[in-house]
């Protein structure tokens, strides 16, 4: 499911019933209590004893706890306030070197080794199937250990009355400053999740991702015209103290937008995209043809995610994705020849799972492997790809990079997209510095329309603000801005990058993939960065 | 143990309402058992079954809403699932859109059960991907394929003594051929209710085909062309405009069918005389349940006939805000065609192109639909009436509004589901003038 989907359900008056089925829902106050670390480690054992006695040569237990809250409002009401959880485990096999999985909501002893003997049952069978044997890179338990997003404030101990209170103030802001209507969520995430495998790992985790998703509308009636403007703000992993508005999160970017680092003023930007949507309703449309285009991190996320993040997966690279997500033009052989372009000298992307309040961070992927950074561009070259124990041999790696994820202990984790960021650049350079060098160029802020080919290649963005940039200049707000790329072209034509004062995160909470199909969070860092002799279309229509 | 039978599913629910001390109470109960077998680079990748059951509760005290959901149902589980909606609902502010509990409704049951679908095992699951591999391998080519099949069943009932119990059955089938040095790629869907209607072997013969025709494309300068869209290429920027049929974002100001100084474009004439489109819960080989997710009964609707708008979706409290009759959201779509096929279609089109499917739709502007995508699969060059040689694919921006004002000719509908559009379909093939394509993709 993507974003778009996801404004459309929570918009309903019945939201709960509409909404995507994420498990229980439970009251408050059990959100806020944590599991019992021993059982789990006693349950996992059962499930790793069963498995080994039914013929694993490997198992792995996830025993996950995930806990939700939506709270979903539009104008000045609350449209639906919905707590849910799912528990269960999760196990997965290996027999004759073939996968198998099994899952239950059942955490009984008894019904745990069943599960571990299905799993078993099922490798067994697909077996026949089977075309190379399944090859785990090796690795070294880590015995008991545990990680914790570094939160300051557990979102889900703040009293719903307090996020309430928070999403009609946003509304208000936004009505106040002449907005017609105003959505606006607040979602949480918090999931508990205990590893355990025959390497002997056992791992507990507690993961928390906030994210506030806002659409601000402005009307014309007379001429029946309407525009929109979402949120600046990016989902974060962090916890409630992401909303308290410090003002050090506060970036003045030009054309007199406010950007956001670690802390969201979320009023403050209603208030904002209450003017520019209204803005956008007489703003100049765009002249077609070639710019050079200098993208804000709000917006960069994005190409970054379609563009590198998603063809760099080795699993569609190697065409298991190919009938639903699509291959890869990044093939093994261009990897190989050490020398293949995909950007300009100045770019190099790298994978990160730790960085500090991303959505991808975590101590230990859903294989038991720590997680690290690593380049996959390095000065405009490939150097790497995004992989997990089973593949980490393709490529010649001797470890997987813990790239391995499941949206559900009653999902199989397979291979999901780490943050992928674009590096700093290394010289100062400012956002203005930027654009005083611009002579023909738009600014663009915020993420919009987003489409790219199977292979990923060919891809179209729009944007939330667009500024025209003429000799150094910022002019004026101007609409109906579509970019057209090639991927290995685009990133050739990035001439230069701010530099970390500018780092900022943007990200997706919705990343599907797989069949039957999974979601991920993750997040992509970037300085503001040019891309120049970019082709730019005009997405103005008229129905006659 | 996950499908109820109907005394099963009236017995929880019942009891349900009757723990509610709330001043109304409503509650769904839906089972599922799906199965599934995915394949990849000629190889059995995943497969299982799931069973799932979810009970979810809505209760009102005043205009104050809660709910909750659970999967267990027992007493003491029931219990504390009611309790937790009311808890909920307790906590919540008052929704001044509040909408009371649905009243008795008659609804007469639709075909969208089939035993045969039912009982699919998951030997034949495998059977399946051996159909698609082992034909696929003969040829030199590579197989990567999704087989899902599911019965359900779906009950609800409230404090005002409505009660509904029907099951249902689906199957979707998708596999993406490609050549073995990746230059040709061919694609094949299905979806039907009953999978006596499918058969696996012949179906994989339309993307071993396409693979093997696609191979060697030549690229073609984009701009506006004559196209031929198969079913499942138009499926889904027809999905994408129902979005704007909803009543309230035209009134509100906020979709194609606001009308310039307020209210909406009802009953204007906004596209060719070739398009009628409605909906109907009995259509056979694409019915659906006969209530909609409020519980509101589903009736055949007209909603675009002869290029006229007949008909916006109301919600409940929209339709009592605009003194109008609320009726079912539509669970289908049907679109009115003709007889031919999509290569009649061709036969008949001097220059052109075939589109086997689009991908990777999204909007670009909801004020005219403009929605962005590509052609992916299988997409050919038609000159004099003949497929003349593969084409590279194109991205393209087009808004169905325009898209369905340049039909040339409607061929015999086919039904679309799952991965094509969020609700089943019957579309035709169609011939477009003037499809506009704005750049080339090198993706094959």
């Amino acid at each position: 499911m993507d974003r778009r989907d996801f404004l459309k359900r929570t918009s309903t008056s019945v939201g709960a019933l509409m909404l995507p089925v994420y498990g229980h829902a439970v009251a408050a106050e059990v959100l806020a209590s944590p599991a019992d670390k021993a059982l789990r480690k006693s349950l996992a054992d059962v499930a790793l004893n069963a498995a080994t006695k039914a013929g694993a040569t490997y198992a792995d237990a996830r025993i996950g706890r995930y806990l939700r809250q939506f709270v979903i409002t539009r104008e000045t009401r609350v449209e639906n306030v919905v707590n849910t959880e799912s528990t269960g485990i999760g196990i997965r096999v290996i027999v004759n070197g073939t996968w198998g999985f099994a899952a239950t909501s059942d955490l009984s002893p008894d019904a745990v080794a069943k599960a571990a003997q299905q799993a078993a049952a099922i490798a067994k069978a697909n077996s026949k199937f089977q075309s190379a044997p399944v090859q785990l890179a090796p690795t070294k338990g880590v015995g008991e250990v545990s990680w914790a997003t570094p939160i300051k404030k557990n979102a889900m101990e703040v009293p719903v009355k307090e996020k309430v209170d928070l999403l009609m103030a946003v509304n208000n802001a936004a009505l106040k400053a002449g907005a017609d209507y105003v959505n606006s969520v607040m979602f949480l995430v918090n999931e508990q999740k205990y590893f355990a495998s025959t390497d002997n790992s056992y791992i507990d985790q507690d993961i928390h991702r906030i994210w506030t998703p806002m659409q601000v509308t402005a009307i014309d009636k007379k001429s029946g015209k309407f525009r929109t403007r979402s949120e600046l703000s990016a989902p974060m992993g962090m916890g409630y103290e992401y909303l308290d508005a410090k003002p050090s999160g506060k970036l003045k970017l030009p054309g007199g937008v406010i950007g956001y680092t670690d802390s969201y003023d979320m009023v403050a930007d209603a208030v904002a995209a209450a003017k520019q949507a209204r803005a956008k309703l007489t703003a100049r449309s765009v002249k077609p043809g070639k710019y050079d285009l200098v993208l804000d991190p709000s917006h960069l996320w994005l190409t970054i995610h379609e563009s590198v993040g998603h063809p760099l997966e080795l699993d569609r690279v190697l065409g298991y994705e190919a009938n639903y997500a699509g291959t890869s033009f990044a093939t093994l052989d261009k990897w190989k020849s050490k020398d293949f372009k995909y950007g300009s000298p100045t770019v190099t992307l790298f994978a990160d799972k730790q960085q500090p309040n991303t959505l991808g961070a975590v101590g230990y992927d859903d294989e038991g492997i720590a997680t690290q950074r690593w380049d996959l561009v390095k000065d405009g070259i490939l150097v790497n790809y995004q992989a997990i124990r089973d593949q980490a041999h393709i490529i010649g790696a001797k470890a997987s990079q813990g790239c391995c994820y499941a949206d559900s202990w009653q999902s199989v984790q397979f291979q999901r997209m780490a943050n992928v960021s674009l590096a700093p650049g290394k010289a100062r350079l400012t956002v203005d510095e930027m654009i005083k060098d611009v002579e023909n160029g738009i600014y663009i802020v915020g993420d919009g329309s987003f489409s790219i080919d199977q292979q990923r290649y060919n891809a179209q963005f729009g944007g939330q603000l667009f500024y025209e940039i003429k000799n150094g200049k910022i002019t004026e707000q101007i609409e109906d801005v579509a970019y057209q790329i090639r991927t290995p072209e685009f990133w050739g034509a990035c001439s230069a990058i701010c530099d970390e004062r500018d780092y900022r995160f943007g990200g997706s909470f919705f990343d599907g993939k797989g069949q039957p199909s999974q979601v991920s969070a993750v997040s992509h860092g970037s300085s503001t960065a040019r891309f120049n002799g970019i082709n730019v279309i005009n997405t103005a229509r008229s129905l006659g | 143990m996950s499908i109820y039978s109907e005394a099963q599913a009236k017995a929880i629910l019942d009891k349900v309402i009757k723990l509610s001390k709330a001043d109304e109470c409503t509650a769904t109960l839906e089972g599922s058992v799906a199965g599934n077998i995915r394949y990849a680079l000629n190889s059995v990748s995943t497969s299982g079954i799931v069973s799932n059951c979810e009970l979810a509760v809505q209760v009102a005290f005043g205009k104050k809403v809660g709910t909750a959901t659970i999967n267990e149902f027992d007493d003491a589980a029931l219990a504390r699932v009611v309790k937790r909606a009311e808890d909920l609902a307790k906590l919540a502010p008052d929704n001044p859109e509040f909408m009371p509990a649905i009243g008795k409704q008659d609804y007469p049951a639709t075909p969208t059960y089939v035993a045969a679908t039912a009982g699919i095992t998951p030997e034949y699951r495998a059977q399946v991907a051996a159909d698609s591999i082992v034909p696929s391998k003969a040829g030199k080519l590579v197989a990567a394929g999704f087989f899902s099949d599911a019965v359900r069943f779906s009950a609800l009932a409230n404090s005002k003594g409505n009660f509904g119990y029907q099951q249902s059955t689906n199957v979707d089938f998708t596999c993406t051929v490609r050549t073995e040095d990746a230059r040709g790629s061919g694609w094949v869907a299905r979806n039907v209710a009953d999978v006596s209607q499918f058969n696996a072997k012949s179906e994989i013969q339309t993307a071993i085909a396409k693979a093997q025709q696609s191979v060697d494309a030549k690229a073609l300068e984009p701009g506006k062309y004559t196209v031929i869209l198969e079913p499942a290429a138009s499926a889904g920027l027809i999905s994408f405009m129902m979005q704007g049929f909803d009543a309230r974002s035209a009134d509100e100001g906020r979709s194609f069918l606001t009308k310039k100084g307020g209210g909406n474009r009802l009953g204007e004439k906004l596209f060719d005389d070739k398009v009628t489109l409605f909906s109907d819960p009995a259509y056979p080989g694409a019915a659906v349940l006969p209530w909609d997710n409020d519980g509101v009964k589903r009736e055949k609707q007209a909603i675009i006939t002869n290029g006229k708008v007949d008909s916006l979706q109301y919600s409940r409290y929209w339709a009592k805000a605009k003194k109008t009759q609320a009726i079912g959201q539509p669970g289908n779509l049907i679109m009115v065609g003709g007889s031919k096929s999509t290569m009649d279609l061709v036969k008949s089109t001097k220059k052109g192109i075939l589109v086997t499917r689009t991908w990777y739709i999204r909007s670009v502007d909801p004020q005219t639909v403009l929605l962005t995508g590509l052609t992916r699969d299988g997409t050919f060059y038609i000159e004099d009436g003949e497929i003349k040689y593969p084409i590279k694919n194109f991205r393209w921006n087009e808004s169905p509004v325009i898209m369905l004002n340049n039909v040339d000719e409607l061929g015999k509908p086919e039904r679309v589901g799952d991965d094509e559009s969020p609700f089943i379909m019957l579309i035709p093939p169609m011939k477009i003038r003037e499809f506009t394509f704005t750049s080339l993709s090198d993706a094959v």
